[in-house]
């Protein structure tokens, strides 16, 4: 039954390789095919985790290799696919949220005609993502590691005759690639150290390795996950990805990709339990990427870079938790399932109000669009209800737990925290705001529409699972559902009871609503963006996303571009120059050579005689003398 | 005896100004017989002052491949005239291109 599992992959890399290869008479229902790829995927994900249910705890572990990669003397590796608690909802959630977001692009793509190279990519992506989450081995991860980072790279890029989407393509690139460096340097430390990159293996020897060998390990596979879950310091890439179209700034760049680094974490959870200083690192990474992405979602006008700088944010949060250790890790899983929802709902929304607005992206130009496009307008408010954390939506119960984990770790990281979830309750609000309520500012020949079918029932499917996706939590299901994968936790005792702390938070994520509200609700929002000297020094930091592209460019990009330009002079001057002077000198002294061979007889003949009376005069002087 | 060796040299050294100067391939052919005939003159009379034939043998010797030399180097010269309309050695300097 398990044995299955390489099915989920094959069946959209097929489709995807199909869609590619196929002509144009693929064109009329490519789209279709590539959906009902993904769609198979998440009926074998159902049919496989029905079968784990029936399991025992103890047995919900299949392993299966299907052929030996790569075996030369020492290094050997199989393709080997593990289909356990983790990665059973992973897939879930990788086709389950996938196959919805193919039925919006179907009518989100309509009118573009490289609709089937668009399903192609995203079949190829979905088959990437699987690869990585259902990886027995740390190669066979990095495989999908860099095929998702490539589907990435082709749909940010999908429009690559704008040139700010190639720009963000290579951006994403190269920012991940960065990250990459830590992913590679990991495993093969992981060869020199453990002489095998199984994860199963590597997380049994991992506890018994020295602290450095922990450390470093952990330090390396967090800058991969930093790289590609937008983390500071690499966060930098994240808000230019939303050039791509909005299905993909929904799956690749909110719902699943870029939590691909929470669950490099969680999958390496002993590495991390047996080093503190790299748990303690990845804390620090969460909490300052926690409160950067909610600061930049503050000031951007732009509808898809404010939720990118929440994702940004939401994204911090996991990584938060799954720093916290075996306590943390079940809540990163449960907060990254329900944020897959709600912010793929947002996501895919948000597409939806762009789709009635000509594919304008400044919220200064929306406004009272709930008339217009109730049934997005109502899918939106679920999301929103559900990320600012309004109780008993999924966001409510996932947030909250992460941050009462946070304060039995410390203070300080659980007091980051909550001011986080205001921060995000405040952004929201005005994200909302600006949108759907206050006076219309639409552009003169623009009318909002709400829009098709196919785009409007993933959004209901999305919004009613951003509503319901607390029921993991019932009975503390998903706790103990991953306890075999991440490791028992010891409950702490906190110095409040839980009920408080919850209600602390909802009262703080009330604060961040009601600033938004008056801020934003009340007062009309100015048509056009104000400018930068008059808005504070917040928001204006806020809108360049913290500085980070101008300290990359002084930090990385400028002396690079120096050391090439030397670089470039060195190897013109120094090294050529050496080989052409020395190759130049040979040439003049053959254009000496070459004056006596005028092509006369007479000059041979001349030559021939001086030669002889040369011959015979020596011949005199040696008899003479 | 002298005379005779005086004689060859300056009948050698007419002949080896002549290949040098002149550009008509058949004066410069001349001259080269007129070098060879310096020196079988030259052989000749080495041959009369020692007493024996090894000079006169190297003199037939040289008459004989002096022969055969005008044989090929005439014919030379002829089909070089009949391409290039011309017997100027100067001309057939393609070599140097």
């Amino acid at each position: 039954m398990f044995d299955l599992q390489w099915l989920l992959i094959a069946i959209p890399l097929a489709s995807g390789a199909l869609l590619l290869i196929w002509g144009k008479e693929s064109d009329r229902f490519g789209h279709l095919i590539g959906t009902a790829a993904s769609a198979a995927s998440f009926v074998l994900g159902v049919v496989l985790f029905a079968a784990l249910l029936g399991h025992d705890a103890e047995d919900r572990s299949h392993a299966v290799s299907l052929f030996t990669w790569i075996d030369t003397g020492t290094f050997h590796v199989e393709m080997s696919f593990v289909y356990d608690q983790l990665s059973a909802l992973f897939v879930l959630l990788i086709t389950g949220v996938g196959t919805l977001i193919h039925v919006y692009s179907i009518g989100y793509m309509e009118h573009d005609e490289r609709r089937r190279r668009f399903f192609a990519f995203l079949n190829l992506f979905i088959a990437a993502m699987l690869t990585l989450v259902l990886a027995g081995d740390y190669l066979v991860l990095f495989l999908g590691w860099e095929g998702v980072g490539l589907a990435s790279y082709l749909l940010i890029g999908f429009w690559q005759h704008k040139p700010s989407a190639a720009a963000a393509a290579k951006k994403a690139f190269v920012v991940n690639r960065v990250g990459d460096i830590g992913m590679a340097l990991a495993i093969m430390l992981m060869f020199a150290q453990f002489g095998t990159s199984a994860i199963a293996a590597v997380n049994a020897a991992a506890p018994g390795a020295t602290d450095a060998v922990t450390t470093s390990l952990g330090l390396l596979l967090l800058l991969g996950a930093c790289g590609k879950s937008a983390q500071v310091p690499l966060q930098s890439w994240l808000l230019d990805a939303m050039e791509g179209p909005t299905p993909v700034s929904a799956l690749i760049h909110a719902a699943t990709m870029v939590t691909a680094g929470v669950y490099l974490v969680v999958r390496s959870n002993a590495i991390f339990d047996a080093s503190e200083v790299a748990r303690t690192a990845v804390i620090v990474v969460g909490l300052v990427t926690l409160l950067a992405g909610a600061w930049i979602g503050c000031a951007k006008d732009d509808i898809k870079k404010a939720l990118a700088g929440s994702t940004m944010s939401q994204i911090g949060y996991m990584m938060l938790a799954a720093g916290l250790g075996p306590a943390g890790y079940p809540f990163a899983i449960f907060h990254l399932i329900t944020h897959g929802f709600f912010k793929a709902n947002m996501f895919l929304g948000a597409g939806s109000v762009m789709h009635g607005m000509d594919d304008d992206v400044d919220m200064r130009h929306y406004g009272g669009l709930r008339k217009a496009m109730p049934v997005t307008f109502a899918t939106f408010a679920l999301g929103y209800l559900a990320i600012i954390g309004f109780p008993g939506f999924s966001g409510f119960w996932s947030k909250d737990k992460i941050i009462e984990t946070a304060f039995g770790e410390n203070l300080w990281v659980g007091l980051g925290a909550l001011l986080g979830a205001g921060v995000t309750a405040f952004y929201m609000t005005r994200l909302m705001m600006m949108t759907f309520f206050g006076d219309a500012r639409w552009k003169d020949d623009v009318h909002p529409h709400e829009s098709p079918k196919v785009m409007t029932v993933p959004l209901v499917a999305l919004g009613a699972l951003s509503l319901l996706g607390g029921v993991l939590l019932v009975g503390d299901w998903i706790v103990e559902w991953l306890e075999p994968v991440t490791g028992h936790a010891e409950h702490h005792e906190l110095a409040v009871p839980a009920i408080v702390l919850t209600l602390i938070i909802t009262l703080v994520a009330a604060t961040g609503v009601a600033l938004g509200f008056l801020t934003y609700g009340r007062r009309p929002v100015a048509a056009e963006t104000p400018a930068d000297g008059s808005v504070s020094f917040l928001a204006r930091a806020g809108r360049h996303e913290l500085y980070g592209n101008e300290l990359n460019e002084a930090v990385v990009v400028r002396p690079t571009r120096h050391l090439t330009r030397f670089l470039v002079w060195f190897d013109g001057k120094g090294i050529d120059g050496f080989v052409t002077g020395l190759a130049d000198r040979l040439g003049d002294t053959s254009q000496l050579l070459r004056k006596p061979q005028t092509g006369y007889v007479r000059s041979y003949a001349l030559t021939m005689f001086a030669g002889v009376a040369i011959v015979v005069l020596c011949l005199l002087a040696v008899t003479l003398a | 005896m002298t005379e005779y060796i005086t004689l060859s040299m300056i009948l050698f050294t007419i002949g080896a100004v002549g290949v040098l100067v002149r550009r008509n391939a058949i004066i410069v052919f001349m001259c080269i017989e007129l070098m060879l005939n310096a020196t079988n003159l030259a052989f000749v009379s080495f041959s009369r002052q020692h007493g024996n034939l090894d000079g006169q043998l190297a003199a037939f010797f040289v008459m004989v491949v002096a022969a055969a030399e005008v044989v090929i180097g005439l014919s030379i010269i002829i089909s070089i005239y009949r391409t290039r309309r011309t017997t100027s050695v100067d001309d057939a300097s393609l070599l140097k291109s």
